[in-house]
């Protein structure tokens, strides 16, 4: 390792602060997902092929969610529609 | 990660005070829990032998040689995972539980079969995180799972009591901003902290040698696992070796410590 690599390496090895910020991203993701009832991921493949046969969408176009409070659930349906 | 280490570790403790304890190897095809407490020629009969009635469980209980209170049940190392049902491993517990007064059940990695059973019938669990980040991801994994496919969840009895424990912690290198620190980890697993395991040489010498590292009563890795054990039983006892230790000159040249 040169002179000049010393300085540069030192850059780099403060990595702690990255790991932290993906961790907190990545597991306030899938604590989200994991409250989630079982039958989500069909439940929107079924509503894709619903609308597909109207419009053309991608995947990430239906979005569904539950949202839960003490008294009752909300299921939450967002579709984007393509421009024209 | 330090599952087997610190089951090792935390049940040579709780004997070590006097308690009746057992210590349960759930990793069936792969089981090393016999290797870390140096009675790996003792095993005859193994926890699915005493699940399918092949053997009583006082044939396949290795006595300690070294903690007089305490007993290790082997996993076994041909059978298929599924031969742990629930309904079988609830019986070999409940059968413990009327020896024992600490059941320590020493989980397989991942979120398989062997895994959910370890920890089904757990009143408090200890999950094993090293300050890595697929470690603690994985661990917050295992904290959704013990909340909700535990017997205590599945009852909608009290959830099961968590502890944080951090091994292969290295505070030089926390200080310099390349590994996550205690702090860190805490904040995001948001479960109480039962202790902090140093990195240490001496945990591979103690492994080599069928020491559970509690053992090694004058290392830093055994005391913080000795205060661990005493936080678990209750005990409020500072936190140790967190910090890292400004070397002096002498120690620095002949790398000692």
């Amino acid at each position: 390792m040169s002179f000049l690599d010393y300085f540069k390496s030192k850059k780099n090895t403060r990595t702690a602060s990255v790991a932290k910020e993906r961790l907190q991203i990545i597991v306030a993701h899938e604590r989200g997902q994991r409250d989630q009832p079982d039958y989500l991921p069909q439940l929107q493949q079924e509503l894709l092929a619903v609308i597909r046969k109207y419009v053309q969408i991608s995947d990430d176009m239906v979005q569904v969610e539950v949202d839960r409070t003490d008294s009752h659930s909300v299921l939450e349906l967002n579709v984007t529609l393509p421009e024209h | 990660m330090g599952k087997t280490t610190t089951s090792a570790s935390i049940s040579t403790g709780l004997a070590k005070l006097g308690h009746k304890t057992v210590v349960i190897d759930f990793d069936v095809g792969l089981r090393n829990l016999d290797l870390i407490m140096n009675c790996e020629r003792r095993v005859v009969y193994d926890f699915v032998n005493v699940i399918q009635g092949e053997a009583s469980l006082n044939q396949a209980l290795i006595k300690d040689k070294r903690v007089e209170t305490l007993y290790i049940l082997p996993a076994s190392q041909t059978r298929e995972k599924e031969a742990l049902t629930k309904e079988g491993v609830e019986k070999v517990i409940n059968e413990l539980s009327e020896r024992f007064d600490y059941i320590v059940c020493d989980s397989p990695a991942g979120i398989e079969h062997g895994a959910l059973m370890a920890l089904y019938y757990a009143d408090e669990a200890i999950v094993v995180t090293n300050p890595e980040v697929s470690s603690v991801r994985d661990s917050d994994r295992i904290l959704g799972i013990l909340q909700s496919k535990s017997r205590r969840a599945e009852m909608g009895q009290d959830p099961v009591k968590e502890h944080l424990l951090l091994t292969r912690y290295n505070p030089d290198r926390v200080e310099k901003g390349e590994m996550l620190s205690v702090a860190d980890v805490e904040e995001i697993l948001a479960i109480p902290l039962l202790g902090v395991i140093p990195e240490s040489q001496i945990v591979l010498n103690a492994s080599n040698q069928g020491v559970p590292v509690i053992l090694e009563e004058e290392s830093d890795a055994g005391q913080a696992y000795e205060d661990a054990v005493a936080r678990l039983l209750g005990e409020e006892r500072e936190h140790r070796f967190m910090s890292s230790q400004k070397k002096g000159f002498f120690s620095r040249m002949f790398k000692g410590g």
